[in-house]
């Protein structure tokens, strides 16, 4: 999922850090007006260095290819989208400048599918589930949550890459991008379910958003 | 820190550390549909910034599965660290804001 260097044209680089930047002000700009921030921040570090330990993991999906956590909506489902996004922007950084993985022009295209719209899409996913059954199938809305994320950021990644780039027709790289990206999804919405009940074991209820309706202002 | 957020560090610091070099290194999703459909060539000869550790292995480190957990261990805490520092970034601003 992380684009690397190569892939994108300048025009679509630039584009896609425009509307990141854009995005990631208004996280902070929310962060800023809730005061909760400072409260969080312990719980957004031990979070954003799980997300990258986890990321590191690929899994065996089939016919040779593998997939990893991505985090957006599990990291949205337990701190909320706004302080997702900087928990995803801190690993996508952190991965970009120390290991090279994922380019650097094409950092806001990486932000932008990885660390804005995986995490608004987890939470959305999660937030409309669970608000239509009451909370009765809050697994379902976590796998669900997790693996709409990682088809969005699949499917952004194939815009740019495509449309916006013209590096492969989008009607080959189309097809291609989301029947891989639809079996990682799955390993992504199993694993956020499993990270999550492992969070709560640990006793760590308090990492996570409070309860609905006093977070969605 | 609390107990509990600690022991969600630690988890972190066993995956990156004892998990990572048994990660499959098969390409991921987008690698792959870049070599199937033959633009992954575009990469090569393109190195803007020289990383520290690039592709998680820590230079200078005979044994491949070591260099990995020692990247990763390194990358955890450098994460960790990375996103403290931003949030405290963050609600110094706020501070500011309200003075």
């Amino acid at each position: 999922m992380h684009i690397p260097d190569g892939f994108l044209s300048s025009p679509a680089s630039i584009g896609a850090a425009v509307v990141s930047v854009g995005s990631l002000a208004a996280a902070v700009r929310k962060k800023m007006a809730d005061g909760e921030l400072e409260q969080q921040i312990p719980k957004m570090a031990v979070l954003s260095a799980f997300i990258f330990a986890a990321q590191m993991i690929n899994f065996p999906v089939a016919g040779g290819t593998s997939g990893h956590l991505l985090g957006g909506a599990l990291a949205a489902i337990l701190l909320g989208w706004p302080t997702a996004m900087l928990v995803m922007t801190t690993v996508v950084l952190i991965q970009c400048l120390g290991f090279y993985d994922g380019g650097v022009w094409v950092l806001g295209a990486n932000l932008l599918n990885m660390a804005v719209l995986a995490p608004l899409v987890g939470y959305g996913v999660y937030r409309v589930i669970n608000s239509w059954s009451g909370g009765r199938v809050e697994s379902l809305a976590i796998i669900l949550a997790g693996w709409l994320s990682v088809l969005t950021a699949a499917f952004a990644a194939t815009v740019e890459i495509s449309l916006f780039s013209n590096t492969v027709p989008f009607n080959l790289a189309f097809p291609a991008m989301m029947f891989w990206h639809f079996f990682i999804g799955i390993g992504e919405g199993l694993i956020s379910m499993a990270v999550v009940s492992f969070v709560r074991r640990t006793g760590a209820d308090s990492l996570e958003i409070p309860a609905q309706g006093s977070e969605a202002k | 820190m609390k107990k509990n957020l600690l022991s969600i560090l630690a988890a972190a610091l066993v995956v990156a550390g004892l998990l990572s070099p048994f990660a499959s290194s098969f390409p991921d999703g987008l690698e792959r549909v870049a070599e199937d459909l033959g633009f992954i060539d575009r990469v090569e000869g393109i190195e803007v910034i020289s990383a520290p550790i690039p592709d998680y292995v820590f230079p200078g480190i005979g044994n491949e599965g070591t260099a990995t957990a020692v990247a990763g261990i390194l990358g955890t805490l450098a994460v960790f660290g990375a996103a403290y520092g931003l949030g405290k970034i963050i609600s110094a601003g706020k501070q500011k804001e309200n003075n």
